[in-house]
């Protein structure tokens, strides 16, 4: 390890061993030869005005301290507005708009409090303080041949005392013992950190069992109030969830999960745009009802275009085709949103009778199974 | 201490004069310093560091900026958790800020609130803490692209890249846990995408979705877990392998740009004190400070405009934070036919990839980089002296390739904004990045590699013939010219000192007997490797050339006529140089 130069004028390559190892050899040209240019060393150092003028050393210390004092004057806006400032006032804060007056006065005096007292100790190195370059020496990183000897003698010391070498059988326990004591711990955290039901996601709350067996009624999502069919106007859009979701409220749990899996969009179009016999029958006279949950990862596709009946979904821009059964014709998604099979029930009110043929929203491994 | 003219009985007070003289070195020390010293004699480490060389340049700023708004992030977060209430159990709002009174609404939402609305400053330090993360993210990135684009990465440190290369995963894996906290509209869409991803993996998905939701998406786990994970597991990782980071800078010194007097085996600089703690201590004020002015006026995540988490209602321009947009991005750019079934199985080819697996596959790529490079190079020295990116152009070009690359993805998360900005077709911009994914990083990598071999030319050609001054000068006979001045030894040492290898040569590919050794067939791959990277070379000027380019010049003002042959002496091309200069004489 010591076999490398280290010349004293200077070359970028004093560290270079004087030989790799067989096919490790250096290119000729990395090594530096005589006919390159030497290192010139460091440049003259150039004095400040304010290293030569008393003067302009004293103009500095006079910036210094005033960053310093005017960094003293903003904390003390800062303990003045935090008890002056009321909550609720708010001004307008030209090109920004309204601001909460608190926040802007606060975060403006804290900010200089600081930035002051940065800039003045810059400020204060950058002038006064010694600007000579000094240059301290590198070396080797790894240890020299003894070092490294002594070190190994060591362990290898060390390890002779345990007496490992000669008791195979403690090696092989100890390895063992060690190898397998994560094991309960780790299976307490990924055993625990369930419950696993993966039957749970192909289910949602619009299956009539859920009803005892009748058909549910649509509701406007949030109100929760029914959708009479005669309300559903030519190009008009429902955010729809199913009746039993009232269940889940009234108990005050598992309303986000009923959610997550039931939200549904209901659309009315001219019946006769509908390409897909299925997708019409599914329907009251051009009334459909899809579910919201993009089959991709599970935003909701809110984002319903009239003109070309178009759904799109605002995360990653999977479009849907209405007119095609809501068939992807655009981005990443694979498969349609399912179809919810709706009817309109004696009273008037939209209803779905027999729930998701599928799972809804996005794919997961066992889906088709 | 000298002893060789001193009486023999001075050696019997020896003991007490050395007393004598600790007493009276240690005197200035006293008080408590002097009372900590007796107990850990820490004034050894002080002086130690006290003069600890640092070199400045600006970029070596660009990591201190990550350190700083990581300590910012730490002291804001720490006040935020005595306000933030990690639970999604739903409450009914009855704070100040009216359009939301008599919602229903996660607690973690509520308390979030509280924080902007009815807790005093705590919309600043929420502000802060936000702003802080988003900087600390980008610094880290820059600082990581300055640490390549320079070869800070070669031997001896290529350790701390690979630390650094977690840390910048990590920092982003730490930004995702918190902007998810609030529970807002916008961060809950995110986490429900996430739960998309996790569904996505082959044959463990849903079980891995169940486990981390602790059941049924959302439910009422996934808040608090992002949050033990947000305030303890990462940032208690982050902060060791920071240190770590720290601790090996100190100790293999700081690298240094080239330059008269800088040499591979010194460090030349600013001692720690007090020069470096006065500048490093003022930027930390200084990044501290303008987060803060920042966090004044303009306004992060308000999320009180977003609404409370419900799976049923969106936004448009639902976006992550902008570290996360590469990988949204991957998704947006995904064609959704990738997706197939096998037995009944799904794959979700048009998710996995860009939410499971890119981010580990690039990162990983990253932290190989200096060993892949190394084992081309066959370069086993110690670099402490930074490469120009022009004198290394293929690392270059490869760096600047992964950035297209990554700037694709990262523009394809905007193809929504774009769209209604530009007034574009989405579907356009979607197509035209889906292709510029796959040519844009190879053409980027041209570019760039043929920028680099210029800029070396010109800087030979700035040795060879001098600095061109504007001074035109006209002759007797009429003739026009400019005078070239010639550089002063530091100037030229600057544009010549680098090294520029040739390609390994095989020597021989067979053995004695003319049978492939398997090194040869190993050797064979590092020597196309080699090929790749140094085929194209501008080797610096020598003091030879630069003689015969002095000649050239004199040979000049009696025939002007003639190219520059030494120009590209040393290179793989022969261009014409055309270009007159004339030795100010």
């Amino acid at each position: 390890m010591n076999d490398h130069e280290t010349t004293d004028h200077g070359t970028s390559t004093a560290l270079v061993p004087a030989a790799g190892d067989g096919h490790d050899l250096l290119p000729a040209s990395m090594i530096r030869d005589a006919d390159q240019f030497e290192n010139p060393g460091l440049p003259p150092h150039v004095h400040r005005a304010a290293d030569d003028h008393p003067d302009a050393a004293k103009r500095a210390e006079r910036q210094v301290a005033t960053m310093f004092g005017l960094s003293m004057l903003a904390t003390l806006v800062f303990l003045v507005s935090y008890f002056a400032i009321p909550d609720e006032a708010t001004f307008f804060f030209p090109g920004i708009g309204v601001a909460k007056t608190q926040n802007v006065v606060l975060g403006l005096s804290l900010g200089f409090a600081i930035f002051l007292i940065g800039i003045g100790a810059v400020h204060w190195a950058k002038t006064l303080m010694s600007d000579e370059e000094i240059v301290e020496e590198r070396h080797l990183q790894a240890s020299t041949g003894e070092q490294r000897a002594k070190a190994v003698a060591m362990v290898t010391a060390g390890v002779e005392s345990t007496q490992l070498t000669r008791r195979p059988v403690l090696k092989y326990t100890l390895g063992g013992a060690l190898g397998l004591f994560a094991l309960p711990l780790g299976l307490q955290v990924a055993g625990s950190l369930g419950p696993v039901n993966v039957e749970e996601l192909k289910h949602t709350i619009w299956d009539p069992a859920e009803n005892g067996g009748k058909p549910i009624r649509l509701m406007r999502d949030p109100e929760m109030t029914p959708i009479r069919f005669d309300e559903v106007t030519n190009g008009s859009v429902f955010h729809v969830m199913p009746e039993t979701l009232q269940k889940h409220i009234d108990e005050g749990k598992h309303v986000l999960e009923a959610k997550a899996k039931a939200a549904v969009i209901l659309i009315r179009l001219d019946p006769d745009k509908i390409k897909v016999q299925k997708a019409k029958d599914w329907g009251v006279d051009g009334v459909v009802a899809y579910s919201k949950i993009c089959t991709h990862v599970g935003c909701a596709v809110g984002l319903y275009e009239q003109q070309t009946h178009h759904l799109l979904c605002p995360c990653h821009q999977s479009t849907f085709d209405l007119t095609e059964d809501c068939a992807v014709i655009f981005g990443p998604a694979k498969r349609p949103l399912p179809q919810l099979k709706i009817t309109v029930d004696d009273a008037g009110y939209l209803v779905a009778p027999e729930g998701f043929h599928e799972p809804v929203g996005p794919s997961f491994w066992e889906r088709a199974r | 201490m000298s002893t060789t003219d001193t009486r023999p009985a001075d050696a019997l007070r020896a003991g007490d004069r050395q007393a004598d003289e600790r007493a009276s070195a240690t005197k200035p020390l006293g008080g408590i310093a002097g009372w900590v010293d007796d107990r850990v004699g820490a004034a050894k480490g002080v002086s130690f560091l006290a003069k600890k060389v640092f070199p400045d340049h600006w970029s070596f700023m660009l990591g201190e900026i990550a350190m700083y708004s990581m300590i910012v992030c730490l002291l804001t977060g720490a006040f935020l958790t005595f306000w933030f209430v990690p639970s999604a159990s739903q409450v009914v709002y009855d704070g100040s800020y009216i359009p939301l009174q008599g919602m229903t609404m996660s607690d973690a939402y509520r308390s979030t609130l509280d924080i902007s609305f009815d807790i005093r400053g705590g919309l600043l330090i929420r502000q802060i803490h936000h702003w802080a993360a988003l900087i600390f993210v980008v610094s880290v990135f820059v600082h990581m692209a300055r640490v390549f684009f320079t070869g800070a990465f070669r031997k001896p440190r290529e350790i701390n890249w690979v630390f650094g290369t977690i840390l910048s995963l990590l920092a982003c894996i730490e930004g995702f846990a918190g902007y998810s906290l609030p529970d807002d509209l916008l961060s809950g869409t995110g986490i429900r995408a996430m739960n998309g991803f996790m569904q996505s993996a082959p044959v463990i998905g849903s079980y891995l979705s169940y486990f981390v939701f602790g059941g049924a998406f959302p439910g009422e786990a996934i808040i608090p877990r992002l949050y033990s994970a947000h305030v303890l597991l990462i940032p208690a990782i982050l902060v060791g392998l920071f240190t770590a980071h720290i601790l090996l800078v100190f100790v293999h010194k700081h690298t240094q740009y080239p330059g008269p007097g800088r040499t591979n085996n010194n460090v030349v600089g600013y001692p720690l004190l007090p020069v470096y703690i006065a500048k490093a201590g003022g930027f930390f004020f200084i990044v501290f400070g303008v987060i803060t002015l920042i966090s004044a006026v303009v306004t992060i995540n308000p999320i009180w405009a977003y609404g409370p988490y419900d799976p049923s209602p969106i936004t448009a321009g639902s976006q992550p934070d902008w570290y996360m947009g590469f990988a949204d991005g991957a998704l947006r750019l995904l064609p959704g036919f990738l997706e197939f079934e096998t037995f009944g199985f799904t794959w979700s080819m048009n998710i996995f990839p860009g939410s499971l697996v890119l981010l580990p596959v690039m990162w990983t790529i990253i932290g190989a980089y200096p060993f892949v490079e190394a084992w081309v190079t066959g370069d086993k020295r110690e670099h402490h002296l930074l490469d120009r990116p022009r004198n290394a152009p293929t690392r270059t070009a490869i760096g600047v390739a992964g950035i297209t690359m990554y700037v694709v993805l990262f523009l394809a998360a905007g193809n929504d904004l774009m769209a209604i900005k530009l007034h574009l077709s989405i579907n356009d911009i979607t197509q035209t990045l889906r292709v510029l994914f796959f040519i844009g990083p190879p053409i980027a990598f041209w570019i760039t590699k043929r920028i680099c071999l210029s800029l070396q030319r010109a800087d030979r050609q700035k040795v060879l013939h001098g600095r061109e001054t504007g001074t035109i000068w006209r002759h007797a006979d009429g003739k026009f010219e400019e005078i070239h001045a010639p550089l002063t030894p530091q100037e030229r040492w600057v544009l010549v000192q680098h090294e520029s290898p040739e390609p390994l040569q095989l020597t021989a590919g067979t053995d004695a007997n003319g049978v492939d050794s398997p090194i040869a067939r190993k050797e064979r791959l590092r020597a196309k490797f080699s090929n790749f990277y140094f085929r194209d070379r501008v080797a610096p000027a020598t003091p030879s050339e630069l003689e015969a380019a002095h000649h050239e010049h004199d040979d000049h003002a009696a025939a002007p006529s003639g190219e520059h042959e030494a120009i590209e002496a040393g290179g793989a091309g022969r261009e014409r140089e055309t270009i007159k200069a004339r030795k100010h004489d």
